[in-house]
């Protein structure tokens, strides 16, 4: 090294200067840092520890039951085995079916409910957002346990219903025998399944959704729409070229939370298949296939594999979906 | 002021006497269990009390997977471990193959000397690779036929047209559903779960050799499978998934008429699953001269606890005395891997909720026929793979040759490289 502390000359100054009293921290100045230290230290514990430990992990065979001292060094092995195996890629093509049939409604229904309870619901506007809300907040056990409950085959009231429309008859005739069944449907088929998980989570987020369009909308300064009027737009004009645009920022938002949470998907399948996946592992998400790898098969490494490649493309998902809203502005 | 002085330091003096003579008398053992096997323990602690009033007993009981999950991780860290670990069968050769719990077989334990005194396969399933003996066995599940008495005496069949052979037992499924379109089964997997865990051999595991060879492509699959996908294609069974709402719902209201599982599911019928049907039922032998072990739970010590010897003191108490497991079998229809207790007369007592019937001899009977069949650390990962093929079997018409051959390779990928 050409440039030594010696030959600096801040450090000269300061080895020349007589030592100074080192000035005791008054109170004001170091209470801010204790203050503030829960999040550090809690963030340092159950955070940054987990995932540096886990990124250490995804490059190990661990069964943890043997203890930190079984721990074996294997490289990339894990990931190649993740990435060719087809439980992985099935349980990825699940996950993003779920992602898409669940997560694009809830964006199409969110936004024009919103608008709606917005413009015409002044006065009941809070009541009926808490009860679109509702859902969010519930627990997802007690929610998962109810949808069984109600798509249970021989005791359900979805099937009560369906076959109670298909086998209605007049004069000894079914006129709606040919569109609804006539027999109960076992919904637990794996056909199925993923339309059922589907259904619940978009019944789930969808009211959050709304909240979040719904305290964009309250935004938008209500004298555009007074201009619009007196120039002549229809309240329809009024929605496409007004409240579209301007949502965009929260649509952009919410979809950004809706792929991180779909790809994330875990309660809802796990109990609506009691944790196996479902017939032929078909309603089985990433993030099941990550925990079954980790406490069925003990296979601590693989799962935490499994755990970057799933943040790995969470994020590709993410930055594609910031291109899409950016491109158009 | 000096009066004062003095009596504070002897107050204090005596405080910390105090404490210490505490810390000394009462040593707390924590025991981590799950329910319904933690009544055990809650039976026990005042009964254990009074032997040995120094000792403080603090259960610590999680829902059956977060136990086990929190003792995976707690075995992991070897951090915040009990004294007294509750295993089930079905983690019980993981954790044995661990090597986290103590060894048994070695002193100051010595619990080899106990192996005669219990049921012959319980010792064998807590053993590890390494000839340790990691645990030691609380209670078994003989595996058992349930069935409606009622609704076979409608379609005209007897108790031995259920048990005679397979076919028998199809057979009577067949004419139970013509007579009152009641379900033989809840579920074709039952038979292929009761079928690879009959005929077994001493020392043979169910999904895997004791060299950690794979038996799925065999014969004895091959055979389970089928007696499966017979009865799903005869439309024996209700589809219905064990555990789940329909299937208390099916017992319930009379829509299946047998159900083979552990003797302790006798218990699981009378208390919640289907209450109502109290008197109809009544307990056989499984069909085809079968005998299977369907359950049952240990006591491990792990190596870091802090109170290895009360621990172990506390495990004798729960497994080696009789009343202690009389009580339970009482309490929790846990049926005694002690043999001294399999002797009681408890056992000749009728059973209200099977008619009068003294099943429990019955079931001894299975206990002592039943092999000692290893267990394996991968018998779960082996399970799931087997169950997912047998769907696809029974769902999707998939070839049984195919499908044995695709969990055998499946079954190689995921255990092999773990090893």
């Amino acid at each position: 090294m050409s440039v030594t502390s010696s030959d600096s000359p801040a450090a000269s100054e300061l080895a020349a200067s007589p030592p100074r009293r080192r000035r005791k921290l008054q109170a004001w100045e170091w209470a801010p840092y204790v203050f503030i230290s829960p999040f550090f230290i809690l963030f340092l514990v159950f955070g940054l520890f987990p995932l540096l430990f886990s990124m250490w992990l995804a490059f190990q065979t661990w069964d943890p039951s043997t203890g930190l001292q079984g721990m074996e060094w294997v490289g990339i092995e894990n990931f190649k085995f993740v990435l060719e195996d087809d439980w992985f890629q099935k349980s990825l093509y699940n996950t993003f079916w779920i992602a898409i049939v669940s997560g694009l409604p809830q964006h199409l229904v969110a936004i024009p409910l919103a608008y709606f309870a917005h413009t015409y619901l002044r006065k009941h506007r809070n009541a009926v957002v808490g009860v679109y809300f509702l859902p969010f907040i519930t627990s997802t056990v007690a929610i998962a346990l109810v949808w069984n409950s109600l798509f249970s085959r021989d005791f359900g009231v979805i099937n009560m219903a369906l076959t109670s429309i298909g086998n209605f008859s007049i004069a000894g005739l079914h006129p709606l025998a040919w569109l609804f069944p006539t027999t109960n449907v076992d919904w637990a088929q794996p056909q199925y399944t993923k339309w059922m998980i589907s259904s619940l989570v978009f019944w789930r987020y969808v009211g959050w959704n709304t909240v979040l369009y719904l305290s964009a909308l309250q935004t938008i300064p209500r004298d555009l729409y007074e201009a619009a009027t007196i120039d002549g737009a229809s309240s329809r004009q009024q929605f496409w070229h007004i409240t579209v645009p301007l949502l965009r920022p929260m649509m952009f938002f919410a979809v950004t939370l809706t792929i991180i949470g779909n790809l994330q998907l875990f309660e809802e399948p796990f109990i609506i298949t009691g944790g196996t996946g479902g017939i032929n592992q078909a309603g089985k998400t990433a993030a099941m296939h990550m925990y079954n790898t980790a406490f069925v098969d003990s296979d601590f490494g693989t799962a935490s594999a499994v755990a970057w490649i799933l943040f790995v493309i969470i994020g590709l998902m993410t930055w594609a979906n910031n291109k899409f809203f950016a491109q158009k502005d | 002021m000096t009066v004062t002085h003095r009596l504070t330091r002897i107050a204090f003096g005596l405080s910390f006497g105090l404490a210490f003579a505490c810390a000394q008398a009462a040593t707390t053992v924590t025991v981590a269990s799950f329910p319904s096997f933690d009544e055990a323990v809650k039976a026990a602690i005042p009964l254990y009390k009074k032997a040995h009033p120094d000792v403080e007993i603090k259960l610590v009981s999680l829902a059956f997977g977060d136990h086990h999950n929190a003792m995976t991780t707690a075995l992991a860290t070897g951090t915040n471990l009990p004294d007294v670990m509750a295993v089930e069968v079905g983690f019980i050769g993981k954790f044995a193959e661990s090597g986290g719990l103590e060894d048994l077989s070695k002193a100051p334990y010595s619990a080899m000397q106990y192996q005669n005194k219990f049921a012959k396969f319980t010792f064998p399933q807590a053993t590890g690779g390494v000839g340790n003996v990691a645990a030691m066995p609380a209670d078994i599940g003989p595996g058992a036929l349930f069935y409606r008495k009622d609704l076979l005496e409608k379609a005209g069949i007897s108790e031995g047209d259920l048990t005679k052979s397979w076919d028998s037992f199809l057979e009577s499924g067949k004419k139970l559903k013509a007579a009152s379109g009641t379900y033989l089964l809840s579920n074709a997997v039952d038979l292929k779960d009761i079928y690879i865990r009959t005929g077994l051999k001493d020392g043979e595991g169910i999904y895997f050799d004791s060299k950690g060879k794979v038996l799925v492509n065999s014969p004895r699959f091959a055979k389970a499978f089928e007696l499966a996908k017979a009865a799903r294609t005869a439309g024996l069974d209700a589809k219905i998934a064990a555990w789940s709402p329909e299937w208390s719902e099916g017992f319930k209201r009379n829509q299946v008429a047998t159900q083979m599982m552990g003797a302790w599911l006798a218990g699981h019928f009378a208390q919640w699953l289907a209450p109502n049907t109290k008197g109809n039922w009544r307990s056989a032998q499984l069909p085809n001269g079968g005998f299977a072990s369907w359950g049952g739970s240990f006591y491990a010590i792990p190596k870091a606890a802090a109170n290895k010897k009360e621990a172990w003191e506390f495990i004798k108490f729960m497994t080696l005395n009789k009343d202690m497991q009389i009580e339970a079998f009482r309490k929790l229809d846990a049926f005694p891997a002690l043999i001294e207790a399999q002797n009681d007369p408890f056992l000749d007592q009728p059973i209200e909720f099977l008619g009068g019937q003294k099943a429990r001899q019955l079931w001894k009977v299975a206990a002592d026929k039943i092999p000692a069949v290893a267990v394996d650390k991968f018998d779960g990962t082996a399970q799931d793979i087997v169950n997912a093929e047998l769907d696809k079997v029974l769902e999707q018409n998939k070839d049984i040759k195919t499908a044995l051959a695709d969990a055998q390779t499946q079954i190689e990928k995921r255990v092999r490289r773990k090893k």
